[in-house]
Parts: structure tokens; C-alpha cells; sequence
């Protein structure tokens, strides 16, 4: 019997490299019409809710919107020092409340260092919820609750961040070695000591570098807080957009862009001291 | 203190554990620096407890909800807001990879001339640094309300995130593999597809599901601006004090979330 090659032809030199099998091509195909009608029909749903004369109008309302834009009014900018340091103080103290909350969740969703399945589950639900939720949202739910200001912003924050430095560290812990837990289970320490002189020690770097890299996260969201009440420098700019004073929207994202580049590389540095 | 101090402390029994910053001054510095700052910090917040106290009542009946959750009675307005949502979310992942592309490999320094690299990171610098939000606060007033600002936003967004990832990646490839086809005389558009993109496609289709489950995510905020999808319902459920439909949407974001991290990461086990 002559060998037969996988595009069919007996003669070797007839025989053309191909990559998939025809079965695996048909497969692509498939996939490919399958992903390309979904866009479409994605795209069709947009394209019914949308007034298409506004969209004509966009370059000229671009172009507009930059000449309202500049120059930037330089004098609105001292009013914005306070405002900027409430954005900072709202993106530091959540970021430290929300850690505060995470750290033990993290021990507790761990798969190493859970007491039980159960509250393994719960741990994780806690992290997924708050992961889920944008600080936003938060933010908006606690202005009803709390009434507007810093405080509401800083709750916000805590709660959007448990979930990332939960779900963070608790992967961190589960990666740890566990010949150090081993050795120091073996002295007959406690469950505690084993978890702060076994444990602890190897996931403390992961720990800081996730704090200060939500931190840097925390203070990009922190700007956009006040546009539901929530305080920083988000309500000048809401006040700003709403009286459409556009000269003084430019200077408070210049003064954004700022504050996130050295954020930025403050987080960097410190991470790369830590790693 | 040096290894040894260290060591003889240890065997009378006085070990204790290192400490995380090495240099003692720079440490005690650090420490007041921290609390310095702190203490200020919480100077500065003023809480009006008045209001607080009024509130809770509030924040009880908003947790109450959660309990009885009503999907029926906006059950229009919240499906009307969840397909906007999807479809934002589909449409805006696919343009945003698909500009993130050209961009990336332009932002890589190991294939891209000077210029153009310097061009495409000013882009990826300027699309990270800005929230989602703000952003769509200027497409809203460039294209008018609607999801196709949303969907403007969140493409714009995930340009940025992409492109960053995908241009660290093609620069941590191994360059012998590109060596050995650019010797057989590949042309630029054949290096790229038979050198460069086999080695860096499983880790971009993964990071392309966990950018649909971010743009996902992000389409429920952005909607508060105006930009459309289930945002829009949710603010408007909240300033109606409409708790139980509010705790519905919720939990649906919650629901929809988590089915898209379960699914991203089988897929990203099957492409790995």
C-alpha cells in the first residue's frame, strides 16, 4: 500500500507541507466566521444607537474642544493645591485601609494556610465581589450612604483594593516553599508563629511590591472620585466640565498627568528595591 | 549589625528577624517620614459625623437589598443596559488589539527604528495615564451620547494596556529564532509572521481575554458620564434610591465577571 501523506497525494514529491490538518483548518474557519459574525452583529447593535450626525460633527467639535482648551488659565492652578492633596491622602489611606482588610483574607483564601474549605470559599467570594466592582461604583454607593467627601472616597478605594491585593497575595502564599513552613512547624512553633516566621518572610516582597503597585493604580482612580461626590480633585474637575470652563479642565489634566508620572515612578522604584 | 554580631546574638538566644530596609537611619527616617505624613493626612479629613450617623440607616437598607435583589421591575431598562454593555465591550476589545498590534511591534526597541519607537510609546504613555473615565468625558462631548463613545473609550484604553504588554513581550523574545529566519532572506512582513509572532501569540490571546474582562468592568463605570451601557441604568437606579434594582445590577456585574474570569483562564490554559 502506498504511503499517503496528509494532504492526500502518494508521491512524496507531490506532498506540500502544510501546517494544520484539514480537519484543524476547518476548525480555524469555523472559528474565525463564528468570531467575525459576533463582531458584527456587536457592531450593528452600536451603530442602531447612535445618532451618526453627531459622529459627522466629531472633528469639528475636536478641534473646537482644543481651542477651548488652550491656552490653559495658569492662575485657576493654586486653587487646586488642597484639592490634589485630598486625591493623595484619599489614594494613600484607602490603599492602606484596604490592605489592612486583604491581608488577613488572603492568609484565609489561600489553600496552604486556610483553616477550612469553607471559609476558603467565603474568603474568595469577599475577593471576587470587591474585584468585580469598580471604585466608582463604590463611590457612588457610599455618597448615598456616608454623604459626599473624602471619606466616602477613601472607603471606595479600600474596598476596590482588597480584592487586588487579595487575589495577589493569596496566589503569592500559594507559591511560597514549603521547606521553611516545614522546618518551622518542626520546632513545635504554633499555627501563628509558623504563619509570621515561615510564612510571611517569603511573600513580604511580593506583599510590598503589590501594596505600592496598587497604591500607583489607587491614585490614577482617586482623580476621577469626584465626578460622583466622592472628594480629591475629580470635583473641580466635574464643577470645571460642568460650567464648561475648558481652560481650567486642561489645567487640572495637566496637573493629572503630573501627579500619575510620578506616582509612576515612585511605585517603579520602590518595587524595584523590594524585587 | 553585621553576620557575625547577628550569629552570636542568635546562639544566646536574642535572633530576631532581619529587618526589611537594611540601613538603620534610613529606616528611622522612612518610619517619621510615614507617620508624619499620616497624622497629616487624617488632620485633613473633616467627616461630618451628622450625616454619617443619618446615613447608616441608609447603608443598612442598601445591604438589606442584597438579600431581596429586584431583577423585574426595570428588567427592560437593566437588559437594554447588559447587551449595550456586551456589545461595547466585544467591539471595543477587537478595534483595541487590533490598532494595539501596529503599535506594539512599533514600541518594541528591539525591531523598531528610534522614531517610531519614541511615536508609538508617547501613545501608550498618554492612553495609561488617563482613567477611562476621563477619557470618555471627551469622547461623549466629541461623539455625542451613546454607546459608540463608550465604545471609542475603552478601544482607546485598551490600545494602551495592550500595547505596552505586547512590546515588552516581542522584546524578551529570543533573537536567534528571528537570526535564523531573516538568514533565509525573510522580508520584514515574514519575519514578523513566521519569527515573531509564534512566539509571542499564546501570551497575547491571553492577555486579550483579560482585557475583555477589564473593558467589561470599565463599560459599567463609564456609563455614568454618559457613554452608555449598564452604568447609565445603575446611576439611575441610585439617584432614584431604587436599592433593590441597584443590588441586582450588582450582582449581575458580579455574576458576569466572574463567568468571564472562569472562562479567560481555561482558555489561557488551553493556548499554554
Amino acid at each position: 500500500m502506498p504511503v499517503r501523506y496528509p494532504d492526500h497525494s502518494t508521491n512524496l514529491a507531490d506532498a506540500r507541507w502544510k501546517l494544520h490538518t484539514t480537519r484543524k483548518q476547518i476548525l480555524i474557519w469555523l472559528a474565525w466566521l463564528l468570531g467575525i459574525s459576533l463582531f458584527l452583529l456587536c457592531w450593528k447593535q452600536i451603530s442602531d444607537n447612535t445618532m451618526w450626525v453627531f459622529v459627522e460633527d466629531a472633528p469639528r467639535q475636536g478641534a473646537d474642544l482644543i481651542s477651548r482648551m488652550l491656552p490653559p488659565e495658569w492662575s485657576y492652578a493654586h486653587l487646586l493645591w488642597k484639592p490634589l492633596w485630598d486625591t493623595i491622602t484619599i489614594a494613600t489611606l484607602g490603599t492602606l485601609l484596604g490592605i489592612a482588610m486583604a491581608f488577613p483574607c488572603a492568609f484565609l483564601a489561600a489553600r496552604n494556610t486556610t483553616p477550612h474549605g469553607l471559609i476558603r470559599s467565603a474568603a474568595l467570594m469577599v475577593i471576587v465581589s470587591s474585584r468585580s466592582i469598580n471604585s466608582l461604583i463604590w463611590a457612588m454607593l457610599l455618597v448615598t450612604i456616608l454623604g459626599p467627601g473624602i471619606l466616602a472616597g477613601i472607603i471606595a478605594i479600600a474596598l476596590r483594593s482588597i480584592g487586588f491585593v487579595g487575589k495577589l497575595l493569596y496566589e503569592a502564599i500559594e507559591e511560597i516553599h514549603p521547606t521553611p513552613v516545614e522546618a518551622i512547624a518542626a520546632t513545635g512553633a504554633s499555627r501563628m508563629q509558623v504563619m509570621s516566621y515561615g510564612v510571611l518572610p517569603q511573600v513580604m516582597p511580593a506583599f510590598a511590591g503589590i501594596s505600592i503597585y496598587r497604591w500607583d493604580i489607587n491614585i490614577r482612580e482617586s482623580t476621577v472620585l469626584g465626578l460622583v461626590g466622592a472628594g480629591g480633585i475629580g470635583l473641580q474637575l466635574n464643577a470645571a466640565i460642568n460650567t464648561l470652563a475648558w481652560d481650567k479642565v486642561s489645567i487640572i489634566f495637566i496637573l493629572i498627568f503630573a501627579t500619575v508620572l510620578v506616582s509612576e515612578y515612585i511605585s517603579a522604584k520602590v518595587r524595584k528595591a523590594f524585587i | 549589625m553585621n553576620q557575625q554580631e547577628r550569629l552570636a546574638a542568635a546562639e544566646q538566644g536574642l535572633w530576631k528577624p532581619l529587618p526589611l530596609i537594611r540601613d538603620a537611619r534610613y529606616r528611622w527616617l522612612l518610619i517619621i517620614a510615614a507617620v508624619v505624613y499620616l497624622l497629616l493626612a487624617v488632620i485633613s479629613i473633616d467627616v461630618n459625623w451628622a450625616r454619617v450617623a443619618e446615613g447608616l440607616s441608609r447603608g443598612m437598607n442598601f445591604i438589606a437589598a442584597f438579600a431581596s435583589p429586584d431583577f423585574t421591575s426595570r428588567g427592560g431598562d437593566i437588559l437594554d443596559g447588559l447587551i449595550e454593555s456586551l456589545t461595547m465591550t466585544l467591539t471595543s476589545t477587537v478595534i483595541g488589539i487590533l490598532l494595539a498590534i501596529p503599535v506594539g511591534i512599533g514600541a518594541a526597541r528591539n525591531i523598531a527604528p528610534l522614531p517610531v519607537y519614541l511615536f508609538c510609546r508617547s501613545i501608550i504613555a498618554i492612553s495609561r495615564t488617563f482613567q477611562e473615565v476621563i477619557i470618555a468625558i471627551l469622547f461623549v462631548v466629541m461623539f455625542g451620547f451613546g454607546p459608540l463613545a463608550g465604545m471609542i473609550t475603552l478601544a482607546f484604553a485598551t490600545i494602551g494596556f495592550m500595547a505596552k504588554l505586547l512590546a515588552e513581550d516581542i522584546e524578551d523574545i529570543d533573537a536567534r529564532q528571528v537570526e535564523a529566519i531573516r538568514a533565509t532572506g525573510a522580508r520584514w512582513l515574514q519575519l514578523m509572521n513566521y519569527a515573531v509572532q509564534p512566539q509571542v501569540m499564546p501570551r497575547l490571546i491571553g492577555l486579550s481575554m483579560y482585557r475583555l474582562d477589564i473593558n467589561f468592568r470599565e463599560s459599567a463605570v463609564i456609563g455614568i458620564v454618559g457613554a452608555g451601557g449598564i452604568g447609565a441604568t445603575l446611576n439611575t437606579s441610585l439617584s432614584r434610591y431604587e436599592y433593590e434594582t441597584a443590588a441586582a445590577i450588582l450582582l449581575i456585574i458580579i455574576g458576569i465577571v466572574m463567568a468571564t474570569e472562569y472562562i479567560s483562564s481555561h482558555v489561557r490554559k488551553w493556548v499554554q
